[in-house]
């Protein structure tokens, strides 16, 4: 039998248990799902903004003389195009394709690159990382401890941390030192907005200054319903060890020319096509899709199973992402999702479902 | 949300279901409890009118953006009316769950089977 170990908590456990945090465990960490609700704080980081504690992630350092020569070996996309204050986004596979993790990597400088894991996967992309490091002049450090991060996320989040931190933030996709903190302008919400990723001990006093200052405190639940309006993955539901990047629609952040560990699996399912494609749909009539839920065709044979699913806050529909057959991938068409028995109609769309930035028609 | 009560009218399952029993007939819902763990519930699919439920049988689902809970029976019997109000406002099972959050009401096949439930008190104590 397996002991019970104590759970994890973040630098801003106090915080959260002050704004009135629902805490659940999530992969060993005391995080907070919600405070006021899921769709108060979804909705304020459409509209205004929102702060999320993601400090449960975790991040790698690589540094040396050959750490590009290293990530891109591990990484799926060419990192050599990725400069100094940089972001970029790639899986990490297995020689046979399968997802290990998803990484967000920020080229801090010359030779030294800052790779984010999702909790769940921090100790196995570390083993990874540091299992094929041999060979090459590069270190592996484990950076969890020394960061926490904080997304804040939303239409003013900009303008708020501005202000709170008297300094410029990077443009999307770019990084910048702001004293001790690291601003990326990244997030997982489709919103604009940065990541700041700061020594723990500085976190709380950011952590309040951003709440006095108007943004509203937002938890897991929130996060996960603004990332499933914009299609992202999360890993453990959309991507997994059992699908290659290609089924999973990331075909976009692969450049299988560098010869990154799995890049042939990659490039074969590219040439071949895969059996199913993840796509998002949309429920035809009330319902909720969850996680696990069948997916059928029109004849009622089973296609698919969907991997994410929820009640979208901004569209008050039923929508998720599944696999399906690539017969049925296509935009527009008619299948059934078994919700818990029930055969309830839906429609493949596109990505997104909900385009917080629609563009001017 | 409402705020945290157990009434003392009520007679109480452990799966966090009540009941307000008149003789053969009572209504059901879920506790204040029960809607405070599950969060805003959006979706609510009532059963239908005239299904047979049984005690500690799960009989309907609610919904909150997150997760699905079964709702239990407290009691066993055939239903007799549904909230239909929750179709399009789920949120009263939050707002009012004794009250205007009321899921069915059922005709009762053993109503003997309310001594096994728990009062206030007791469902309190459990909850502690």
């Amino acid at each position: 039998m397996e002991a019970t170990t104590a759970l994890r908590r973040t630098p801003l456990y106090e915080q959260h248990v002050a704004a009135g945090a629902k805490l659940v465990d999530f992969t060993g960490w005391e995080m907070p799902v919600q405070y006021e609700g899921v769709r108060a704080e979804h909705l304020a980081v459409r509209q205004g903004c929102g702060v999320f504690d993601v400090s449960h992630m975790g991040e790698i350092e690589t540094t040396g003389p050959q750490a590009l020569e290293l990530l891109q070996r591990l990484l799926s996309n060419d990192v050599s195009k990725l400069e100094v204050g940089g972001a970029q986004y790639s899986v990490l596979c297995r020689p046979e394709g399968g997802v290990l993790d998803d990484l967000f990597t920020y080229r801090l400088g010359e030779d030294r690159y800052l790779t984010v894991t999702n909790a769940s996967n921090h100790e196995g992309d570390l083993a990874w990382f540091r299992e094929h490091a041999a060979g090459f002049d590069a270190e592996v450090i484990d950076r969890i401890d020394d960061y926490a991060m904080l997304a804040v996320q939303g239409p003013d989040a900009r303008a708020l941390v501005t202000t709170l931190l008297d300094a410029e933030l990077p443009p999307r996709m770019h990084t910048a030192m702001v004293g001790d903190a690291l601003v990326c302008g990244t997030g997982y919400t489709g919103e604009d907005g940065v990541e700041v990723m700061l020594p723990p001990a500085q976190a709380p006093a950011f952590w309040e200054g951003l709440l006095a200052a108007g943004a509203t405190p937002a938890g897991l639940g929130a996060r996960d319903t603004l990332r499933l309006e914009v299609c992202f993955h999360l890993y453990g539901n959309d991507l997994s060890t059992d699908r290659n990047p290609i089924e999973a629609g990331l075909g976009w952040c692969c450049k299988e020319a560098t010869g990154f560990i799995g890049s042939e699996t990659v490039a074969a399912a590219r040439e071949s096509g895969t059996a199913e494609k993840l796509v998002p749909f949309k429920l035809a009539e009330r319902g909720i899709p969850r996680q696990g839920n069948g997916v059928l065709d029109t004849s009622g044979q089973p296609a698919g199973t969907v991997t994410s699913g929820t009640l979208s806050p901004c569209l008050e529909e039923g929508v998720g992402m599944a696999y399906v057959r690539v017969d049925l991938a296509e935009r527009g068409t008619e299948v059934e999702i078994d919700v818990r028995g029930k055969r309830r109609p839906a429609r493949i769309e596109s990505r997104p479902l909900y385009d917080p930035h629609p563009k001017e028609s | 949300m409402a705020d945290e009560t157990y009434p003392d009218d009520l007679k109480y399952h452990p799966e966090h279901d009540w009941a307000r029993v008149d003789g053969e007939e009572a209504t059901l819902g879920i506790t204040w409890y029960a809607q405070d763990a599950l969060g805003e519930v959006v979706f609510y699919e009532p059963p239908e009118v005239g299904a047979t439920i049984s005690k500690d049988s799960a009989y309907a689902e609610v919904e909150s953006v997150k997760a699905v809970s079964d709702v239990i029976a407290p009691l066993s019997g055939e239903i007799t009316e549904v909230n239909g109000a929750l179709s399009d406002a789920p949120e009263k099972i939050n707002d009012d769950p004794y009250g205007d959050g009321w899921l069915v009401k059922v005709k009762l096949s053993d109503p003997s089977e309310t001594e096994s439930l728990l009062d206030a008190g007791a469902y309190k104590d459990l909850l502690s």
